[in-house]
């Protein structure tokens, strides 16, 4: 009894910050989910009533109108498959080509190695820029080629800085089993290292694919085909461009027999959801793969 | 005297045989590492050889040997606009309001979220937090464009405590602008940006708490005491990162929240060489900007690095 009363009077000062430290935890989780909350009840809302404003709880004129135009878009379809095959081919072949690199260069015996170490690490602190570059994939003839996605992202210094340091903790005895038996590197890489790296490679591929996921940049500046057009570029065409939206909303109520006046904003609001649902549906699942990834990489430094 | 006669001789033969010793194995790592090292020539060195093009007149027919050079005539020509004086003035503006902002706030997070004792909660927390970070700038955005609308719940609320008499258009005034963009930098990155915090926190020793509690350091002292002085290593090198990020802004936090209506106070570096450039298509003079910006950035990043190795004995190099 006498020992309760105590423990509670150690703890009462700390009270006051526990329960202020859960509720501005609280409002935090509030803040940030809540915008895409508001998303998703505009965009099941019918147009023309979320014209009027207030929508801010729940959908008011419950439709799945938005949806229905926005899904039948060839331009969106034609962007969800740029998107999904340069996420694959870029995160496969990105993960080949960096982690081969990687252990390359974690040999000790391999010559020039520091030269090389010095010369790649030079490129983290300095590069050439927007327009060199530009004109560099003008020569290369990358400009308006589904190759801008990948081969310019073939190769990352940071991912080799995370790949050499799990590395290192593999221990020097496997390879060198491994090489009496017989096994050249490429033989050890590809059936000893990779299998035993595959928490770090699983966060690296998943970085890379957010990446690739997420990019719009090169697909805004270096092409200029709707057919090589991402989802992120198509997205930011229906947030940013007044028109293309309300172009949109236009043609659909021709196409679409029995549609109540639809609008730019709540066709905005579908497509946002509909490019965002792929990242939030699985994202709960990888996080902690993330993290890990993350902290592999902020060992070294 | 006998040891150092031998010497020589040793270091002779070490090298003899390392020269012979390009064996199979040899090949092998070699073949592994070139394939990298020819694609940094071509993406990061050629690049940065093109910057040459800062210091001529190019055009597409000449090319980078025939164009004529023309010096620094780029660089004073910019230096000489009011409107890059803008530009310059916008991306300092945000970059160090940024640094203020973004910078402490992670580090604050990460301290709050360790004394959440419910497990459960703090996993719930730090998912949702990290979340942004994910989520593309296009969405993200899209996300700040919508919730600021007029018709929004941002001037629903403000009009409804009557802070506002009638709703705003934020993204439409020049003078919200730094502080939107800012603020949507930091929601975006401080969750992420926490982890690294958290993870040096972990690693804090416990018995200096123990050590702490049994001198009677209440919450508050323990932080300031123990573990702000455990994790000033991290805490140091991410400032010399952001300090060298100065004069550098995220092209997509700007270019997704800039418009025609607030380009006076949005229009940083970045969107200027992407405007000059690609759009307007003066490469030399997008160049030349560029490049100063990165000199300009390097150089911060030795100063900051230098400073800090004296101060706190932390560098990055």
């Amino acid at each position: 009894m006498n020992s309760i009363t105590q423990k509670n009077k150690i703890l009462r000062p700390g009270l006051g910050f526990d329960v202020f430290n859960t509720v501005f935890m609280l409002v935090i989780i509030v803040v940030t989910l809540y915008p895409f909350w508001y998303c998703l009840i505009g965009s099941l809302n019918e147009g023309y009533d979320y014209l009027k404003g207030g929508v801010f709880l729940l959908p008011r004129a419950f439709s799945w109108e938005n949806y229905r135009i926005v899904l039948r878009e060839e331009r969106l379809i034609t962007a969800y498959r740029v998107t999904i095959s340069r996420t694959v081919i870029g995160t496969v072949t990105h993960l080949i080509f960096t982690a081969i690199f990687a252990y390359g260069i974690t040999r000790k015996y391999l010559l020039g190695r520091s030269i090389y170490l010095k010369y790649a690490m030079f490129t983290m602190y300095f590069g050439g820029g927007l327009i060199p570059t530009y004109l560099l994939y003008i020569n290369l003839n990358l400009i308006n080629s589904f190759w801008v996605y990948i081969i310019p992202s073939l190769f990352s210094f940071y991912h080799v800085i995370i790949l050499q340091s799990f590395f290192k903790t593999i221990p020097e005895a496997l390879n060198e089993s491994a090489m009496i038996d017989g096994a050249g590197e490429y033989r050890i890489f590809f059936s000893i290292i990779v299998p035993l790296s595959k928490p770090v490679m699983a966060a690296i591929a998943l970085f890379t694919g957010v990446g690739h996921w997420n990019a719009y940049f090169d697909s805004m500046v270096f092409t200029t085909s709707t057919s090589l057009q991402t989802v992120q570029v198509y997205l930011m065409r229906i947030i940013r461009e007044v028109e293309f939206a309300a172009k949109m909303a236009a043609e659909s109520a021709d196409l679409i027999p029995g549609l109540r006046r639809p609008n730019a904003e709540t066709i905005k609001l579908a497509t946002m959801i509909v490019a965002t649902a792929p990242i939030l549906a699985i994202y709960p699942f990888l996080q902690k793969y993330f993290v890990k990834g993350i902290m592999m990489g902020s060992i070294k430094g | 005297m006998n040891n150092l006669a031998v010497l020589p001789n040793e270091t002779k033969k070490t090298k003899h045989t390392k020269r012979f010793k390009i064996d199979k194995k040899q090949l092998e790592a070699q073949s592994m590492v070139w394939p990298g090292l020819i694609f940094l020539l071509i993406f990061s060195y050629i690049p940065m050889y093109g910057l040459i093009i800062a210091f001529k007149d190019f055009n597409l027919i000449d090319g980078y040997f025939g164009s004529p050079w023309v010096g620094l005539e780029f660089f004073k020509e910019f230096l000489s606009y009011p409107r890059f004086l803008q530009v310059l003035r916008n991306s300092l503006a945000i970059n160090i309001m940024q640094l203020f902002f973004s910078f402490p706030v992670p580090i604050v997070f990460a301290l709050l979220l360790n004394e959440i004792k419910n497990i459960g909660f703090k996993r719930v927390v730090q998912t949702v937090s990290y979340l942004p970070h994910f989520v593309s700038w296009v969405i993200f955005g899209g996300l700040v464009t919508v919730i600021l609308d007029p018709k929004g719940i941002i001037n629903f609320i403000l009009t409804s405590l009557k802070v506002i008499d009638v709703p705003v258009l934020f993204l439409g005034k020049p003078e919200y602008f730094w502080t939107i963009v800012v603020f949507a930098g930091v929601a975006k990155g401080f969750g992420w940006g926490s982890i690294i915090y958290l993870a040096a926190i972990s690693g804090v020793d416990q018995s200096l708490y123990d050590a702490a509690t049994v001198d009677g350091a209440g919450r508050f002292m323990k932080m300031w005491h123990v573990t702000l002085p455990s994790i000033k290593g991290t805490i140091v090198i991410l400032l010399i990162f952001n300090i060298s990020g100065i004069i550098k802004t995220g092209f997509d936090q700007v270019w997704m929240l800039h418009n025609v209506l607030n380009q006076s106070t949005s229009e940083t570096i970045e969107v200027y060489v992407y405007k000059m450039g690609l759009v307007n298509l003066r490469y030399s003079f997008a160049t030349a900007v560029g490049l100063s910006q990165s000199v300009v950035s390097i150089i911060l990043l030795m100063l900051s690095n230098s400073f800090s190795r004296k101060i706190s004995g932390e560098s990055l190099y």
